[in-house]
Order: structure tokens, then sequence, then C-alpha cells
């Protein structure tokens, strides 16, 4: 909302700087958005007065002027034909910017045809305050030399922009920002009430309410023999300063007040009026009609028209038709001052995409019992500058109930906000705003003035003291710490993507955050969006639905880094996918990418493999407090990963904690990456609930075997497709109390090696606990290991 | 016979075979040519039995510490042997130190999740839990809990995302703010209360400081004495913690936001230095959160009674915050995956926020 300075002064009395009026709008809660002020955007050009103008010894068309400036006598050379001895003119020092020109005059005088000029005097155009640019400015009486500019030409007032909260409605009046300030202090409210002018003729037009929900009340009156035209300078100046254009003075008039009293009007021209005004429902293709905005619309049954008999007449509330409006030749009008539902408003606005100033009101709220009051402020002024009769007002309907009065302890008012006011600063506070509060006891009750319907309780009240009252008096206190020790307040969610960020980082991946939401097709790759997860609205068509994993955009990045020049990036997001639209439809996933690439170095380097994408997904997940010993892996990997270089880390056949491996390059191919990825995802809800720590921290005791392990290495021949898990745990079952280590020292299928079979050879180790072992003991032992790894795994120990 | 001269004789004779030596055989041929069994000094050790006893007291002594004085030369000449190998062993062994070692990824955390745990352990020392809720919310959560009502003004300030309508023609929406989180925590009836609330958030708004999501912190204290207060001094000690300096100067502007009421805006003074911001100097007041008692309509919704309970809230930007303290100057990197930026904003995993050993 903007306003003129000078426009508030209308309503607030006040000796107060800008600066000031600036800083009690800020701490009342009006946000300032932006000043423009002429004085200080031209401060730099001031009146001046050519003492002299002669003739440039060396150029037809420049005069040599010796000009009485602020800074002193200055000669300046001046090419405007206008310029002459005695005028009053505009000065620009040396070194001044001249926004017209977008350049600063040289600090030290230039010689223009060998004449030194020490300034300029500017053109309107060239100051940007008007078009004029046949000569310089050329001020019609005498000021003082050194008069600010913008002042002589009479255009100083600063123009001030503000943030209006959509709770306050009355602050798209300058009358309600003038009351607001006022009750700060800093100036008083000048009564300008809005006196009634008697009809001399009853009201010829009739108005009917068909649809009394939308508009309540609805006020009117002609005015005959009316003159339109062009509006006065004031009214033109002023709307102009606020950004409107003016078209003719019935409907600057209508916009002036809408701004001066946030009361929104409308006028008819009389002519086109055929039988009642009805305020009612659309009725579709038959209400068709075009807008003031010369487009044309098409009114729904939700939407509230003003219609006569023939004709439908516009949106009430938000903007008038073409047909009825008025013009420079109407004389008689019917003038509109009605209430209109914010919420049909605001409906109807959204679905026309019209955003009128009346929309704009309506739909925050009018003061409903300004109907009245806004048809004699227009009748006042339409009659002192275009004559004509008026004739009486009618007021149709009723205007909804005005706000219900509010008990108000004035306890309240410490109770929330620790300040503690004397009852009469809240009641000065209270009725400086309009409310009305009664009672000498400590509950007040407090009549709420018809323009707050945002006030319906305690606490609204209590804003408003304390806002008047201002916040900065508030005292700070620091919220006491609880008395009591408490746990850690980190949640286990928290610390497993807490832990799981920090193996990864250290593991050289480089933690990313990246959108929620992807393309459809994108996700598609990736066994599509949840349900209910398209966006009705999306941001742009690449993200449109919410992101099913968050391997996407990792993997799009990875090659955004790759064509940037970055060597082996890794990249790791722990964040939300979006299995459905319900509350638990969301799962926290840290996801690793990198490329596989080995780099060039000296000393040689190995080409990551699957077992580097397993090796990061175990390290995050014991981090995260997965119990890692117990985690099955398999080949079950979904179908957008290597059928035959993935797998899954999981908990018994369901609960899939992770997966691992090469991303399937027909994926990466329609993702346009190049070369070969790897990737896990690692799904930290689905890692167990840690058991309840029984309180104390202590360890269990340490196992420290005294006797030295003993190891031993067997090599089975066994078919391809046995997975040496198998073969693990055979061999760790052989004796459990004994083998403490197995481990794959070894894989071979080359000579030697039968055709589908491989060699895998184990190392097992024995720890014995009690005495060393014998070698009887040792070959039994060996034995078992050798037939539970052959029974299971269907091989033979390699001779 | 008892003239020892002929002795002194032999050991430089013998010293001189030990010193040219070349290798540790050599010297092994010396030892036995001297000390052997049919070495020179062993044969004249063998005459001391021959001897008078007078003779044998000259000469005894002097054979033995000739024995000793060679075994020590013979010792000394070896282990300089040994090092003198062992030195050109090592000479042999001699690589290029200054050629670079093998590549090692340096890894990152993300600015945004670091500042994440700098709230979380700033608000922990005030009694704070950290809260989380679903980013896919309904409108009651969202909006009407919160005192939005449907179909006001209020709602067109948040640039909604919505979901397709379901079968009912009821729309999900993405959270715009992190406070749904303050009904979910209230509903579930459990005061006192005091939480922060970090997340991800939507609005449907792209440009130099806005981006489509972005993460907000939200905070709540819910308990039967909390005022305005206590909510102006809880953020000012958030702002020095956070900022890590005493001199923070603060100011609260009244403001609107329909889940508040008394509302306000925070600003803090603050001067620009390079692209991050110094709090408590200079001559400009920057928006920082937005505050306010909770609204008795809010308290209300979540079955509280709000003469009984009472409390404040706010929400800021985290990603402004990381702006604000760590001098990145477009919102938009942050989502960018440059890994040059990652490694520029990120910081080490080493570093955990906390009171003890500082933020970062």
């Amino acid at each position: 909302m903007k306003f003129p300075l000078s426009w508030l002064k209308y309503h607030l009395e006040t000796d107060a700087s800008l600066e000031e009026i600036a800083e009690a709008m800020t701490m009342a809660g009006l946000e300032i958005e932006e000043i423009d002020n002429p004085l200080e955007k031209f401060a730099d050009f001031s009146v001046c007065h050519v003492i002299e103008a002669v003739q440039h010894p060396d150029a037809d068309k420049l005069r040599v002027c010796r000009v009485a400036t602020k800074d002193g006598e200055k000669q300046i050379v001046c090419g405007a034909p206008n310029a002459r001895t005695g005028m009053y003119a505009v000065y620009a020092p040396l070194g001044a910017y001249i926004p017209g020109l977008d350049f600063a005059l040289d600090k030290k005088p230039r010689k223009i045809r060998g004449v030194e000029s020490h300034g300029m005097m500017c053109s309107a155009r060239e100051l940007e305050l008007g078009e004029d640019h046949d000569g310089i400015i050329d001020l019609p009486e005498p000021f003082e030399v050194g008069t600010p500019a913008v002042v002589a030409l009479g255009m100083a007032d600063p123009v001030i922009d503000f943030e209006v909260t959509p709770n306050r409605p009355d602050w798209l009046g300058v009358r309600g920002i003038a009351r607001d300030l006022a009750a700060t202090g800093i100036g008083t409210l000048k009564t300008h009430d809005i006196e009634n002018i008697p009809g001399s003729f009853p009201c010829p037009v009739t108005v009917e309410l068909d649809w009394p929900e939308a508009c309540p009340v609805f006020a009117g009156r002609v005015i005959r023999g009316v003159k339109n035209g062009e509006s006065p300078d004031w009214l033109k100046k002023a709307l102009k300063a606020i950004g409107l254009r003016p078209i003719n003075f019935l409907a600057d008039i209508t916009n002036m007040i809408s701004y001066d009293r946030c009361r929104p009007l409308h006028v008819y021209d009389l002519a086109k009026l055929d039988g009642p005004i009805r305020a009612r429902r659309g009725k579709g293709e038959a209400d068709r009609f075009e807008a003031l905005d010369n487009k044309e619309y098409v009114p729904g049954e939700d939407q509230c028209v003003i219609a006569d008999d023939t004709h439908c007449l516009g949106f009430g509330g938000i903007m008038g038709g073409t047909y009825s409006g008025v013009t420079s030749e109407t004389t008689d009008v019917f003038i509109e001052s009605a209430w209109f539902d914010p919420q049909t408003t605001r409906a109807t606005g959204k679905a026309t995409g019209i955003d009128s100033d009346a929309k704009y009101r309506f739909e925050r709220g009018v003061d409903p019992a300004s109907p009245k009051a806004g048809i004699e402020q227009a009748s006042e002024l339409i009659l002192k500058f275009c004559g004509g009769e008026a004739s009486e007002t009618i007021v149709v309907g009723e205007p909804p109930a005005p706000p219900a009065d509010i008990e108000f302890p004035l306890a309240e008012v410490k109770r929330l906000t620790g300040l503690d006011l004397p009852r009469d600063e809240i009641v000065r506070i209270l009725e400086a705003l309009g409310f009305a509060p009664k009672g000498e006891g400590d509950v007040l009750t407090v009549g709420v003035p018809s323009w707050r319907m945002d006030c319906t309780q305690k606490a609204d009240l209590v804003e408003e003291v304390a806002r008047i009252h201002g916040f900065d008096k508030l005292d700070a206190v620091s919220l006491p710490r609880p008395p009591v020790r408490r746990e850690a307040p980190a949640t286990v969610m928290q610390l497993r993507a807490r832990y799981a960020r920090r193996a990864l980082a250290g593991r050289g991946y480089s933690e990313t955050v990246t959108w929620s939401f992807c393309e459809t097709k994108q996700a598609a790759l990736f066994g599509g969006h949840g349900e209910g997860l398209a966006l009705e609205n999306p941001i742009s068509s690449e993200l449109d639905v919410m992101r099913p994993t968050a391997l996407i955009h990792l993997l799009t990045a990875l090659q955004a880094n790759a064509d940037r020049g970055q060597a082996d990036p890794r990249l790791f997001e722990v964040g939300p996918v979006y299995l459905t639209d319900k509350p638990d439809g969301q799962r926290l996933v840290a996801t690793g990418v990198r490329r596989v690439e080995a780099g060039r170095h000296w000393a040689g380097t190995r080409m990551p493999d699957v077992f580097d994408a397993k090796a990061d997904a175990l390290a995050a997940l014991a981090a995260a407090g997965a119990p890692a010993d117990s985690l099955q892996v398999a080949a079950e990997a979904r179908e957008w990963w290597h059928p035959g270089r993935s797998g899954v880390l999981r908990l018994g056949p369901k609960n899939v904690l992770a997966e691992f491996g090469e991303i399937h390059p027909g994926i990466l191919k329609a993702l346009d990456i190049d070369g070969r990825v790897l990737a896990f995802e690692i799904v930290l809800d689905n890692i167990p609930q840690p058991k309840k720590a029984s309180g104390l921290k202590a360890r269990g005791q340490l196992d420290r075997a005294e006797l030295l392990p003993v190891h031993r290495d067997f090599a089975f021949l066994v078919g391809k497709d046995v997975p040496a898990d198998t073969l693990i745990r055979a061999a760790k079952g052989a004796d459990k109390a004994l083998i403490s280590d197995v481990t794959v020292f070894d894989v071979y299928d080359g000579k030697g090696v039968p055709d589908g079979q491989v060699s895998l050879a184990l190392e097992v180790t024995l720890q014995p606990r009690e005495k060393t072992l014998t070698d009887e003991e040792i070959d039994a032992v060996a034995a078992a290991i050798v037939s539970k790894v052959e029974k299971a795994s269907g091989g033979t120990l390699r001779g | 016979m008892t003239d020892t001269s002929n002795l002194d004789t032999l050991e430089a004779e013998v010293r001189s075979q030990i010193d040219g030596a070349a290798d540790e055989a050599a010297l092994d041929a010396v030892r036995v040519s001297a000390l052997g069994k049919k070495g020179s000094v062993s044969l004249m050790m063998r005459e001391l039995g021959k001897m008078s006893p007078e003779e044998r007291q000259v000469m005894g002594p002097a054979l033995n510490g000739l024995k000793t004085r060679l075994n020590d030369a013979l010792e000394a000449r070896k282990a300089d042997l040994e090092a003198r190998a062992l030195d050109a062993a090592l000479a042999s062994e001699t690589v290029d130190i200054t050629l670079p070692v093998r590549p090692e990824p340096q890894g990152s955390l993300h600015p945004i999740t670091q500042v994440m745990e700098e709230l979380a352990v700033i608000f922990a020392d005030m009694g704070f839990e950290v809260a989380e809720g679903p980013d896919v919310e309904d409108d009651f959560h969202n909006f009407t809990a919160l005192n939005f009502p449907p179909g006001h003004p209020a709602r067109d300030t948040q640039d909604t995302f919505f979901m397709q309508p379901d079968e009912n023609g009821e729309r999900k929406v993405l959270r715009t703010h992190t406070s749904p989180v303050q009904i979910r925590t209230m509903l579930k009836g459990k005061t006192p209360i005091r939480i922060i609330v970090p997340g991800r958030v939507y609005r449907c708004d792209w440009d130099q400081t806005h981006t489509p999501m972005f993460h907000q912190v939200e905070g709540l204290v819910i308990d039967r004495e909390a005022n305005m207060g206590h909510l102006k001094g809880t953020l000012l000690d958030f702002i020095a913690a956070f900022f890590e300096t005493d001199q923070v100067e603060a100011r609260f502007r009244p403001h609107h936001f329909p889940f508040t009421e008394p509302s306000a805006e925070m600003d803090v003074r603050y001067e620009r230095v390079g692209d991050a911001v110094k709090v408590g100097s200079g001559d400009k007041w920057m928006e920082i959160l937005g505050c306010g008692m909770v609204h008795p309509n809010v308290i209300r919704n979540c079955g509280l009674d709000p003469d009984e309970f009472q409390g404040f809230a706010w929400g800021m930007g985290v990603d402004r915050l990381a702006m604000l303290k760590y001098g990145a100057p477009d919102l938009r990197d942050f989502f960018n995956s440059d890994k040059r930026w990652l490694n520029h904003y990120g910081f080490s995993p080493l570093l955990q926020a906390n009171l003890a050993t500082g933020l970062s």
C-alpha cells in the first residue's frame, strides 16, 4: 500500500519528520517496504538565478550564464534556447548524477568551446520529473536561491510504501494508518466527520438483494445533472503518487475514497440502467459481460454479480462492466456502496484472475458499517466538483453483525507479554484505536470497532496494547533451564542420520541436498512415484512428482560434476523419499553414488567395484547402529540395479536395509549418464530399534584369549552359482566355540578348475581357550569343516 | 723371551689387517689368522706353558691383553662393516619422496546439516528437543489447525504446492512451513513442550533468494508461564550463541501471522563483511525470523485450554542462517551438488558442533 505523506497528514496532525513517522510505522507493525523521498533523491538539485546570459563567443547555440547558486556565483555554459537573463532555473553542481541522462557531471569544470562551465541547468526530462525537454526548467516565480528543486516544483511529497498484513484491511485506507499512528503518540487524528447530504428527491433506483450471504447490505443514491470531467490537480497528483492513472472525476473519486477509507464504490451511468438493481448469483452465459478491463467474463452461480433486468452490470465488489460505466458524457449517476462477502469475493477473484483494488479490499474485509458513509463522502465531492442534485440515500439489507464485545481481564497483558502496564495506559491505547473499553473492575468489557473484524478474543487485544506500547519495551528474559537432568534429546533416527552421514563423509563422499521432487519419467525408471504424490502445481515439469529415490538427482549431479571436470566425484544425501502421501509414507534414506573410475597414479590404482559400494553401505549401516554381523546378503536388488553386480543387505527375508551395487547401464543411459556408476541406498527407518538401555553403561567383561590362535587354509571346488557366503557360514558352523573367523583369501576359476566351477580358498582361524590344541584336535576340526562345507555347498575339497 | 716388543709388532700388523678387511668374510679371515686355533696369537699363547713362571708372569697378561684388544677391534670393525652394508642397501632403496601420495577423496558435510546440528546443540542446552514431521501434509495440519481459516487471504502468502486431489477431492500439500509439527506435537497432549523442528519446506517460488524447497527451523514452547519476554530472551540467547557474539542487538517489530498473537518479526543489527554478516554492529537491520505467542485458537485446536497453557513459537530459514554465518551468496547453490561448492562450504566429518569445543 502506497500513500503520499501529505495524504497521511490530511488525517494526522503531526510535527514528526518523515524518519520519525517511518520508525513509528515500523514499530507499530506497518512494515515499510520503500520510501520514495524526492528531497533525498533530488538533493543535488536546487533553485538558481540567472544573473546574466550572454552569447557564447564561439558557438551560436550556446549561452554563457552568470548564475547565483547555493554554491555562490557560477559560470555555466548552457545550450537551452530558453536560457535568459533573470530566469529562475534548476542548478546541478559539478559531480551531480543526472538521472535522465544516466551519467554524472565531471567533478572538475569542463571547457565547452573554450569556456569553462561550472555545473549545469537542467530540463524536466533530465531530472525525470517530467517530459519537457524543449528547454531548461523555467520556474514561473522567484524562489530563494538554494531552495530544493522539488520544493520549487511542488514535487517534494514523499511516498511511503508498506506491507499491509492480511488481518488489517483498515490499513488499506490512509485514515486507518493515521489512526494507528495517532495511537502511538506521534500525532493526533484529525476529525473529518462525513456529513449526511440530504437528498431532494426519492432514489429512483430500487435494489434487491437476492443473495444476502454474498451481499448483505447495499447503499445507493442517484445524483442527477452532474458534469463529469477531468479531476482537479490535487486529486490527479494524489492518484499518480499511489500509481493510479487519473481517468475522469467520477472514476477518480471512487478510487480516492477506496484508498482514503478502504471504502470501494462503484458509479453507474443511470441512463444505462433498466429496472431494479439486483445483487444475485451469476447465471452463466446469460450474464456474459465485458468488464472495465475490456475482457469478457461469464459469471458462474458461485459468483456474485450486480445486474438489472437486461444486463449483467459487473462482478459485485470486484469490477464493473463497460456497458454501464460512466463516461465524460454521463450526466445522471447511481452510486453503489455495498458490502461483499470476503470468501465469495476471493473465490471469484481467483476464478477470474481479476485483481482489482476493490477485490483486494473486500476479500480482506471492508468495514461493514461503512456503506452509507461511502455514499455520503462521494456525494459531497461529486456535488462540490461536478454539481448536480442528489436523491435520498437508500440502504437495503442489514450489515453483518458487528464484532462482539470482548471480556478482557487486564492481567492478560502481563500473562502473555510480561509487560506490567497501568490500567490507564491499556485503556488509552484501546480507545485511541477506536475500541470502547467499559467497566471499572479487573475485567474490561471492550467494544470492538466495526472495522476491526480481526479482533475476536483477549489475545487480540493484548496484541493491540503491546504493539502500540512498543515491543521494544519488553524485557528480554532468558528461558529458565529445566531444573532436572534430562536425557539427551536426539532421537534414534536423528542419531542414525548423524552417524551415517559422518561415516560416509569419512569415506570420501561429499554430502549434498537435492530436491524432494523429480520428473515423472525419471521416477518411472525407479519404480514410479507413489500414489497421491503427483503435484498439481509443480514449479516445473521436471519437478512434478515426489521422488521415490534420491538416486535420480545424485546420478545427474554426478554427471554434472564430471562434465565440469571434477575427478572422481562421490556424493551422498541423507534425505527423504516418498512412498505414499500418508504421514508414515516417508522414509529417511542414506544414498550414495560414485563413478566406476580408477583415476591415475604413478603407483598404480584399482578400479572400484561392487564391493566398494557394499563396503560403503556396510560402514554406514554399522555407524547407524545396524547389527552388521547379522546382516544377510542376497542378490535381490531391484530392476534398476545391475542384475549381476548388485545385492541387498537384509535382516530376515523381508526387512531390506540396503541395496548396493552398480546401477543398471540401461537406467544410466536413460538418464544420460556416461560410464558406470556404483551406488547404495540405506533405509535408515528399517534398522531395528535398539534394545532399551539398562541404565548402566558398563561394558561386559573383556574376552581376551591367552593362547595363540591357529590358522588353517582350505580350498573347495564349488559350482559357480554357489555363494561364498554359504561356505563361510558352513565353515563357521563346524565348531562355533573354536572357530573365531573365516575369510576368503582366494577365488580362482582358471586353469585346473573344471568349467562351471570355482575354487574358493578359506582361511579358518581357531582360537583355543583352555589349552593348546593337539594335532588330533586340529585334524578333527578340519574334518568337520570339510564335511560341513561340502555338504552345504555341494562342492569338494580341492586336493 | 720376556721381550714384549714383538707383541707390539704383531698387534700393529693384525690391526692393520683388520682395518684393511673390506667385508665380513675378509674380517673373519683376519680373526682366524690371529685368534683362530692356529692363529698367530693363539700359537704364542700355547707357548706360555713352556715358560718359566717369571716369564709367564710378564707374557701371560700381555698376550691376554693383546687378545682382548684384537677381539674388540674385530667387533668394532664388524659393526662398522655392517653399518656400511646397511647404508649401502638403504641407499639403493631410496625413493623420490616428493612424489605425490595416493589420492584419498575428502568427504564433507553440507552446511545445512551443519547449521541444523548447531541449532540442536544450542537449543538442547536450553532444554529443547528436536521434533520432526512429514513433508506431505494435510490441509488441517498445515493450515486449518494453525488458524488459517479456509479461504483466507493469509493462505495466499504461502505459495503452496498442492498434490493432485484424491478421489474425495482432498488435496494434500507440501508443507509450507515446519509449523504443522507444532500441531502434531501439541496434539500428543504432553506438556510442557520445548521443541525445535528443523526440516524441508516447500513454496512455489524460484529466483536468486527463493528455491522451491528450502529448510526452516521452528521453535515451540508451551507451558503455564512462558511469555513474550521469554520469547525475546530465548531468541536473543540463540542469536548470540549461533553467531558467536556477545553483542546482539535485536528489534522486535509487530507483524501478523495467523498462528501467533501477538506476532512479531525480529531484526538484528548487522553489517556486511563480504558475503557474510557481522551481527551486533553496523547501521542496518536485517529481518531474521517471525515469531509470537501461540494463538489461543491454535492451542484450542490442539485440545489444550489457552487460559491454562500458553507459550511462544518462531520460525526461520536454516539455509538463510547458513548463508549469513558462512557467507554463501546464492541460495540456489545449496541444492546444486557442485563438488567445488560442497568442498568449499562443507564441513569436516570430524567436526561435531558442541558447547565444549565450539560450533564450527
